[in-house]
Parts: structure tokens; C-alpha cells; sequence
């Protein structure tokens, strides 16, 4: 019986083994879209959680890497959905500002608020698509939804971000 | 729209979006995984059983009779 099979009939050194391997990368994968090292282990143990509880559902011949990446995004949206709305200064604004610089600042943080005004599911797809630059079909394997509606998504939020932008007489 | 702009909008997000603090795993999280597997399922009863519960109490209350009819039907 190999780890994945040990693992499908709920053995916990099994999970134990398979912990150990993809801790790292689902931390990784989660950080990535909520920006936030604290709650991303916090999701990450979730992720895990939700895995090990939904253990028969987990076809031993099927991929496990992908399973678990589905289960961490769904995990991700939920805090999105969760969590409040807010916008992240960063750390290193100048106390003092010339002109030009506190213009890129206000446009900076013009940006994240039009970025994070977006509803999860589509600030996910740009988060993912935009920001890190994955490809349609990563981001559409990792959501559990068709290319076609990613694009669609990822159409719809550009279309947002570009109207609040233009609002504020910042076309991108 | 064109690529250009979804291109212009993806540099101006990846500056105005800051990277995570920290991208890397920096403990191990199986101590934190098997504290979380010892606890207790976390049971939520939804809110309209909790109505209907409710409903049941003060009806039993305002009818006593029908409580052996209820009791039929559990």
C-alpha cells in the first residue's frame, strides 16, 4: 500500500508523511494570495484539516499536489470573504514627502483600494493572474472552474479596476 | 481593452500590491496540525433549527396537547 492509498483509508502517519512534504508549498501557495505570513500558517493547518477530514473523498490514483491546492484557494477565499477590507501602507513611506513622491504614494494607495474593493472571487483571479503571474490554467485548476470562466473573471475585474482608476483620473 | 492596458494595470499592481512579508515557511506547523486534529469537531447547528426548535417550545407551551402528537412524530 503505497503513502497516497495509506492515506485514502485515513492512516495518520500517512498524513504525518504528507504533511511534511507540502507544508511548505501550500504555505507558500497561500501567502501568495493573502499577503498575510500569520494567517497563511493559520490556513495552512486548515488546509491540512479539511484534507484530512475529507480523506475518503481522495482518490488514491488522483494527484494529490492538485487536491491539496484546491482545498488551500477555497481555504484562501474563504478569508477573503472573512476579512475586512483594508488597505496596507507600506513601511517605508517617507516621513517627509516631496511632491512626486507623495503623488506615487497616493497613487499606490489608490490602487490597492480599487484592488481591494474587488469581491474575493475576482481579486483572487487578478492577485494570481496580475500580481503573480501565474498562467489561466493553473489559476483555473487551482479555483476548480474552466479557463473560459477565468478569463471571464479576470475580464470583469480589469474592467472594474480600469473604471475606479479612471474615477479618480488615474487610467491605467 | 487592450493588452496594452491590462499590461500598464499589471505593472502599477505588482508595485502598488506588496509582497508577503515573509513568502517562506519559517517553523513546522505538525505540532499546530495535531492540536488542531485532537480537538473536538466543531458542530454548527444552523440558525432555522434553532427556529424551528423554538417554534416546537412555544407551541408545546401555548398547546401542552399537542406534545404528545410531537413526541408521535420524533
Amino acid at each position: 500500500m503505497d503513502l497516497l492509498e495509506r492515506f485514502a483509508a485515513g492512516d495518520l502517519d500517512a498524513f504525518e508523511s504528507l504533511f511534511r512534504q507540502h507544508q511548505a508549498a501550500v504555505y507558500r501557495w497561500i501567502v501568495r494570495i493573502i499577503r498575510d505570513s500569520a494567517s497563511a500558517e493559520d490556513l495552512t493547518v486548515e488546509t491540512f484539516l479539511r484534507a484530512y477530514r475529507s480523506h475518503a473523498r481522495f482518490r488514491a490514483d488522483g494527484n494529490f499536489e492538485a487536491w491539496l491546492r484546491r482545498i488551500a484557494t477555497n481555504a484562501a477565499l474563504d478569508h477573503l470573504r472573512k476579512a475586512r477590507v483594508h488597505v496596507e501602507l507600506p513601511d517605508d513611506l517617507p516621513a517627509d514627502p516631496t511632491p512626486d513622491a507623495a503623488e506615487q504614494n497616493e497613487s499606490r494607495v489608490a490602487i490597492r483600494s480599487a484592488f481591494a474593493s474587488l469581491a474575493p472571487r475576482l481579486r483572487i483571479v487578478v492577485q494570481l493572474g496580475l500580481v503573480e503571474e501565474e498562467s489561466y490554467r493553473t489559476i483555473a485548476n487551482a479555483l476548480g472552474i474552466s479557463e473560459a470562466a477565468v478569463k471571464l473573471r479576470m475580464f470583469r475585474a480589469v474592467r472594474i479596476l480600469r473604471k475606479k482608476l479612471h474615477h479618480w483620473d488615474m487610467r491605467p | 481593452m487592450s493588452d496594452n492596458e491590462v499590461n500598464d494595470l499589471r505593472k502599477k499592481l505588482r508595485i502598488a500590491v506588496l509582497p508577503p512579508r515573509e513568502p517562506e515557511l519559517k517553523r513546522d506547523l505538525w505540532p499546530t496540525m495535531l492540536s488542531r486534529l485532537s480537538e473536538p469537531p466543531h458542530i454548527r447547528v444552523p440558525w432555522f433549527d434553532w427556529l424551528l426548535l423554538g417554534t416546537a417550545g412555544v407551541l408545546a407551551f401555548i398547546f401542552p396537547g399537542l406534545i404528545p402528537a410531537l413526541l408521535y412524530h420524533l
